[in-house]
């Protein structure tokens, strides 16, 4: 009932006011010109990768596909493409079953010694993965696990897992406890209450943390650098080795080689964006808001 | 009889003291999870740091730390680490919050300005590096677009040198700024911009004293995260930068040393130190977190 004290015209006046403020143009302008960099920078890759010869003009000299076969046959993209995919998977998977539960219990619960294990989740994501990367590459190759995909899914879960667990955290943290004490009251257990208010309630977290979780393993680079083998090289790291050596194989190659990479993780967002989109999560508040209204 | 009577009475106190501080079934979600973390981060970190204090040549136990801070080399690498990584991550935030308190408003093609957004961040540090290596090189579209509108009259040298890698970790980590802030003031009820707008607040006043607030413990995480990634700027330090030069940062000084000399016990010296630099700053944001307001961010009464 207090919502309908807001009267629609004041709604009106400051939606008008914001979108005419020099600040609104300030800040369309940076994103604007972000979009134009951006641009520009996966632009020159893809052109890079059909063209023949590019040293001096706006665009290459002549056109050609014949470096996506290159590139397919010399970097093993298919076989790069099946170690990426086994290891997100894997992460994801195992990042949000046991990543989900904590994240709950931590939003719940205060118990003697939470400040260690908070420590315990924050660090991994706090550091660099190239400081605990290095102990971690030590720790895998001692375990004979080094240049496995079993080492590659367990050095990639380390930053996943704490990640699952500080993404969720605030988001079951809003969640009204007093839901849960009324679902109890009425003699839910607490798998019940996982299950039926929980569960629906924290969706669009979840998935937002595992696209996350799947976009960021497929980028993330240092862990796997340091713990992948022949078998177990993600796509990614087959670039930075490419791009490192480059002169071995033309550039346009390479160029063509970024553009699997590319292709592969745009599909991958592209998929992700159609069960999740931040605008999503972004209009939630809103909805709920105008529905009370 | 009674002593069946006493022990139950004794454990429902027992239950009831492990009540009061908040222990009871729900903790053991959280097993799996730390004890993963026990095994492959605790573990391996303090093993780790062990044998930073076993120097390869059997000197010292404090051998490495003394040639890391002796070589003025090494010892600039802390500061070239430093220098990328607290602008970049100031840049992204203070970039993300405007752009994300204007985005929880509708706006028309709301969806695919925030999936461009989002592009970088599937793509990664390395093929972003990979593409501004070509977008900024003096032929490439950067300068070619800037001297064509008569900006510049030479090529802007962006490349091999400390600009190359601050670009790089913009493009790479804006939007994940972006997204982390867009998340947390989404979960910010509404409701509370408007009570202060009726109260007479204006734009600047209630962001200033209703968003913000709220916001700063998102906004604490959402700077730490950037800062993170900036911190181990080690493809892009390599491929863009001067690897040798102002962008010999510390993650580029220990992976040289396990591809040079496979020296672990240097690494993780070098890891510690890192590690050290990076949690000394991650203490300091949150110490300023904590004197703002902490809690529910939906507001009291719907």
């Amino acid at each position: 009932m207090a919502s309908l004290a807001t009267p629609p015209e004041v709604q009106v006046k400051t939606k008008w006011k914001i979108s005419k403020s020099p600040s609104s143009w300030l800040v369309w302008g940076a994103v604007i010109f972000f979009f134009i960099n951006l641009v520009g920078v996966i632009g020159t890759v893809v052109v890079s990768s059909f063209g023949t010869e590019w040293f001096d003009g706006w665009l290459p000299a002549g056109w050609t596909l014949s470096f996506y076969q290159t590139a397919w046959h010399d970097y093993q993209v298919a076989e790069l493409l099946k170690v990426t995919l086994k290891v997100a998977g894997a992460v994801v998977l195992i990042a949000i079953l046991v990543g989900t539960p904590a994240a709950y219990a931590l939003a719940r619960r205060d118990f003697p010694g939470k400040r260690i294990v908070m420590l315990c989740f924050l660090l991994p994501i706090m550091l660099p993965p190239i400081t605990f990367g290095i102990p971690l590459a030590t720790f895998i190759y001692k375990l004979n696990l080094g240049g496995t995909l079993l080492g590659v899914i367990i050095a990639n879960l380390v930053p996943a897992i704490p990640f699952v667990i500080l993404v969720l955290t605030p988001f079951i943290e809003q969640i009204d406890p007093r839901i849960e004490s009324a679902a109890r009251i009425c003699g839910a257990n607490t798998w019940q209450i996982f299950w039926r208010i929980l569960a629906p309630l924290i969706v669009p977290g979840l998935l937002a943390a595992a696209l996350l979780v799947l976009v960021q393993t497929v980028a993330l680079f240092e862990l796997t650098y340091l713990v992948s083998g022949p078998t177990s090289t993600t796509l990614v790291v087959a670039l930075y080795y490419a791009v490192f050596a480059s002169g071995i194989r033309p550039y346009q190659a390479i160029s063509a080689m970024a553009v699997f990479y590319m292709l592969s993780t745009l599909f991958i967002l592209i998929v992700a964006l159609r069960f999740v989109s931040p605008t999503q999560l972004v209009s939630r508040v809103r909805n709920t808001s105008e529905e009370k209204n | 009889m009674s002593a069946k009577t006493q022990s139950r009475e004794f454990s429902s106190t027992r239950r009831f003291w492990l009540k009061e501080h908040g222990i009871d079934s729900t903790l053991l979600l959280i097993v799996p999870a730390l004890l993963a973390m026990l095994v492959f981060f605790v573990y391996p970190t303090v093993y780790g740091t062990i044998l930073s204090f076993h120097p390869a040549n059997k000197a010292g136990f404090l051998e490495n730390y003394k040639t890391f801070f002796g070589d003025p080399y090494m010892r600039k690498s802390i500061f070239n680490t430093f220098r990328i990584a607290l602008p970049v991550s100031l840049v992204n935030v203070c970039l993300a919050v405007p752009v994300a308190v204007k985005m929880r408003h509708r706006v028309k093609g709301q969806r695919a300005i925030n999936t461009i957004l989002i592009i970088p961040i599937s793509l990664g540090t390395v093929l972003i590096a990979e593409g501004l290596y070509a977008y900024l090189s003096p032929n490439g579209w950067f300068n070619r677009t800037l001297m064509a509108a008569h900006i510049i009259h030479a090529p802007l040298q962006m490349l091999h040198n400390f600009w190359g890698v601050m670009i790089s970790l913009i493009i790479s980590g804006f939007p994940f700024a972006f997204l982390l802030t867009l998340s947390y003031i989404s979960g910010i009820n509404p409701k509370m911009e408007e009570a202060a707008s009726i109260l007479g607040a204006g734009p600047i006043q209630r962001f200033r004293f209703v968003t913000l607030p709220l916001l700063a413990p998102g906004l604490a995480i959402t700077f730490c995260l950037n800062f993170v990634l900036a911190f181990s700027v080690f493809p892009s330090a390599n491929l863009l930068g001067n690897p040798s030069g102002d962008s010999h940062v510390l993650a580029v000084a220990a992976t040289d040393v396990i591809s040079q000399s496979y020296d672990y016990s240097m690494a993780s010296a070098i890891s510690l130190i890192t590690a050290v630099c990076e949690i000394t700053v991650v203490v300091l944001v949150f110490a300023i977190r904590s004197r703002f307001y902490t809690g529910s961010t939906t507001g009291g009464k719907g």
